[in-house]
């Protein structure tokens, strides 16, 4: 049986201001479940938590994975469990280029597991970031750009699926990787997930539109409402919202 | 009943300890030519008419060095059998290219280490120790020798430097003539006392050249003295590419004087990195001379602990159709100090000038404490000057970027400081310089 992540009655504060309330959710490897909400619901504080930023207190609740507790481990340590998060908003690094990057991120991985690792060769990473790169239509000259410097909305969501492609997680938190993306990048985006998926991914797709589920299909859909998922079900929930919005969930839960 | 003593610091710095009796001594010991003695006697009336720079001083405002121990620091440093093993390797080796058209290597102001490429000789090149240089080419150092850029009557230690320098390196390129190998000069002190190192660098018209120095000394407990002065003339279409690099021991008080002076449509590239000492003062002026002058100086620093630095640069246009371009990136840590005041300045009409100056900051720690003055005094319309500078901390979110990505936070942090410096690091054309300062980036960020 595959990894798991678990999710289980996590309370969330930012500032002494509580975002999640009671979160509990369960993606296996090889499932793909969509994460969707009006704005403001959590979403993307979930996102975020899941990988320890920073700005973010954990005030009840657990993650676990693969059976450890997530919540005891740094962002570096999380990421190299097997752990990935495609940010909304990826920051821009002046003077850090994306290949530097991605290289330090693929040596930390060997060096953690093998102390006397050298690291990648730097024949073997050029090939390995050039096929990636070429799974997702990106010119070959973004490795020696400054890490989202500069990036176009479109270009910076591609690059977060490179690393996802590069990195090859186990579970993989896709956070908003549609918004700002036209029709064209969305495809590109998507399908550089989709040949990603199988049985040992693990996707959660947090999305507040049903378009990306056209192209990545889920097996699950969950809704969150103030902090908490309020429904799961197979895909035609994602159809249903599309169709109807949010507002009937909001009505069905204020009244209870 | 217990009586407190409180200890009363002056105001006043205190004074080295030198007299007339020292420059003659000094000029005697080594033979020196009546000419150069007469310069030294006139520099020493200037320091002795001139007080001790204080914190009213505007320029020494932030820099208070009434710490030094002078009486340590001012025992001019002799040679005590030391020898070019001494010097570590990676101060010794070429940093530019694989060969050194030269090296020269002063340890306690004695030359330990004096080679020539092959391919110079014949070409009318000189490149050779300041004092050889007085003796043997005094018609071509008399008329350069703190003459036409570093003035022994513009600073107390202006005037120290020039009645009782120690040591030093001349470098001449005739008229159209191309070094093309680089040249490495390290000045390397192994005890604590005063030194008073002079770079003298003439290229005459069209002439090509490239050169780095290296500043380094033993560690010590006690204080040292480190007073220089650099002066680069860079004759018209001439190209002179300068590194200056600094490393002394965390016990050193640096107080520098450094001038280039860029003829018409000639190029100077000064590049600067700033690493060691307890507190460095150092003033760095580039004067745009002649029409079309283009002076570019790029400044790397990182203080730690206790260390107070202080850049004090100016950019001066005296022709028009002449570009400056500045670059101060720096960071601090731990209680270090840093300061930067720079000025661009054009005399009156010089049209078309283009004046750019940026100081940026890193600030690493709350105790650190970083300071950057920018100015600009232009006297002309049709001008491009600007100017900015830019304070900032390690941010948390680049961090976590990294992070989650796998990347340890030591790993991560580093990452991102170095990022912060590649701008200027993309300035130096020479790699090993790069590696230089970055590895020196890096001993001070994990604190080794």
């Amino acid at each position: 049986m595959g990894a798991a992540l678990e999710i289980r009655n996590l309370h969330v504060s930012v500032e002494d201001k509580p975002i999640l309330r009671g979160v509990n959710l369960t993606v296996k490897q090889g499932e793909v479940h969509a994460l969707m909400g009006p704005n403001g619901s959590g979403k993307s504080t979930l996102a975020n938590v899941l990988l320890g930023h920073p700005a973010y207190e954990v005030t009840a609740g657990q993650i676990i994975f693969e059976g450890e507790d997530l919540l005891e481990m740094e962002a570096d340590e999380r990421s190299r469990a097997g752990l990935f998060l495609a940010f909304q908003y990826p920051v821009s690094i002046p003077g850090v280029t994306l290949a530097n990057f991605l290289r330090q991120a693929i040596n930390a991985r060997m060096k953690a597991k093998d102390p006397d690792s050298k690291g990648i060769s730097i024949p073997e990473f050029r090939r390995l970031l050039k096929a990636k790169m070429d799974l997702l239509q990106m010119d070959h000259s973004f490795a020696g750009r400054y890490l989202n410097e500069g990036f176009s909305g479109g270009e910076k969501k591609r690059a977060e699926i490179l690393q996802m492609a590069t990195l090859e997680p186990r579970i993989a938190i896709l956070d908003e990787t549609d918004s700002g993306l036209d029709i064209d990048a969305l495809r590109i985006v998507s399908d550089g997930v989709n040949k990603l998926r199988g049985p040992n991914l693990g996707v959660l797709v947090i999305t507040h539109y049903q378009r990306i589920l056209n192209y990545i299909q889920p097996q699950y859909v969950h809704v969150m409402l103030e902090g908490q998922i309020v429904e799961s079900d197979g895909p035609e929930l994602a159809l249903r919202l599309e169709e109807m919005g949010y507002d009937w969930i909001r009505e069905k839960y204020n009244a209870l | 009943m217990a009586v407190v003593k409180q200890r009363r610091r002056s105001l006043a710095p205190a004074v080295p300890n030198y007299t007339e009796a020292d420059v003659r001594a000094l000029s005697a010991a080594n033979n020196e030519p009546v000419w150069l003695l007469e310069s030294r006697l006139a520099a020493w009336e200037l320091y002795e008419d001139m007080p001790m720079p204080t914190l009213n001083d505007e320029d020494w405002r932030r820099t208070d060095y009434r710490h030094i121990r002078w009486d340590e620091a001012d025992r001019i440093i002799t040679p005590n059998g030391a020898t070019l093993d001494i010097v570590p390797p990676y101060n010794r080796e070429p940093l530019i290219g694989d060969r050194q058209g030269g090296l020269l290597v002063v340890v306690d102001g004695k030359i330990v280490q004096h080679e020539v490429a092959d391919e110079l000789a014949g070409q009318g090149i000189i490149f050779t120790d300041l004092r050889t240089a007085c003796r043997d080419y005094a018609d071509l150092v008399r008329p350069n020798l703190m003459t036409k850029a570093v003035l022994p009557g513009e600073g107390k230690f202006a005037a120290l430097h020039a009645a009782l320098w120690t040591h030093g390196v001349f470098l001449y390129v005739p008229r159209g003539k191309a070094a093309e190998l680089p040249f490495h000069v390290v000045f390397y002190n192994t005890h604590p006392g005063a030194s008073l190192g002079h770079v003298l660098v003439v290229l005459e018209e069209n002439a090509q050249a490239t050169m780095l120095v290296d500043y380094a000394s033993s560690p010590a407990e006690q204080h040292s003295a480190y007073i220089g002065a650099t002066e680069l003339l860079v004759g018209d279409a001439a190209n002179l590419q300068y590194v200056g690099l600094q490393d002394w021991n965390r016990q050193t008080y640096e107080f520098s004087h450094q001038r280039a002076r860029v003829g018409q449509n000639a190029n100077l590239d000064w590049i600067t990195g700033t690493m060691g000492g307890r507190l460095v003062k150092t003033y760095m002026e580039l004067e745009l001379d002649g029409l079309g002058a283009h002076g570019r100086m790029s400044g790397f620093f990182f203080a730690d602990n206790e260390q107070l630095f202080d850049h004090d640069t100016q950019q001066n246009h005296n022709a028009p159709i002449t570009v400056s371009d500045l670059l101060f990136k720096g960071a601090a840590k731990d209680h270090a100090r840093t300061v930067w005041q720079g000025m661009i300045k054009s005399l009156p009409n010089m049209q078309k000038i283009d004046g750019f100056q940026a100081s940026r900051n890193l600030v690493l720690s709350e105790h650190a404490r970083m300071d950057g003055i920018p100015g600009l005094e232009i006297e002309a319309d049709d001008v491009a000057c600007s100017h900015a500078a830019t304070f900032g901390t390690l941010e948390k979110e680049p961090v976590f970027y990294l992070m989650s990505r796998g990347i340890p936070r030591p790993t991560a942090e580093l990452m991102v400081i170095d990022g912060f410096f590649d701008e200027l690091l993309q300035r130096i054309p020479f790699e090993r310089v790069r590696e230089r300062l970055q590895a020196a980036m890096e001993a001070k960020i994990i604190g080794a």
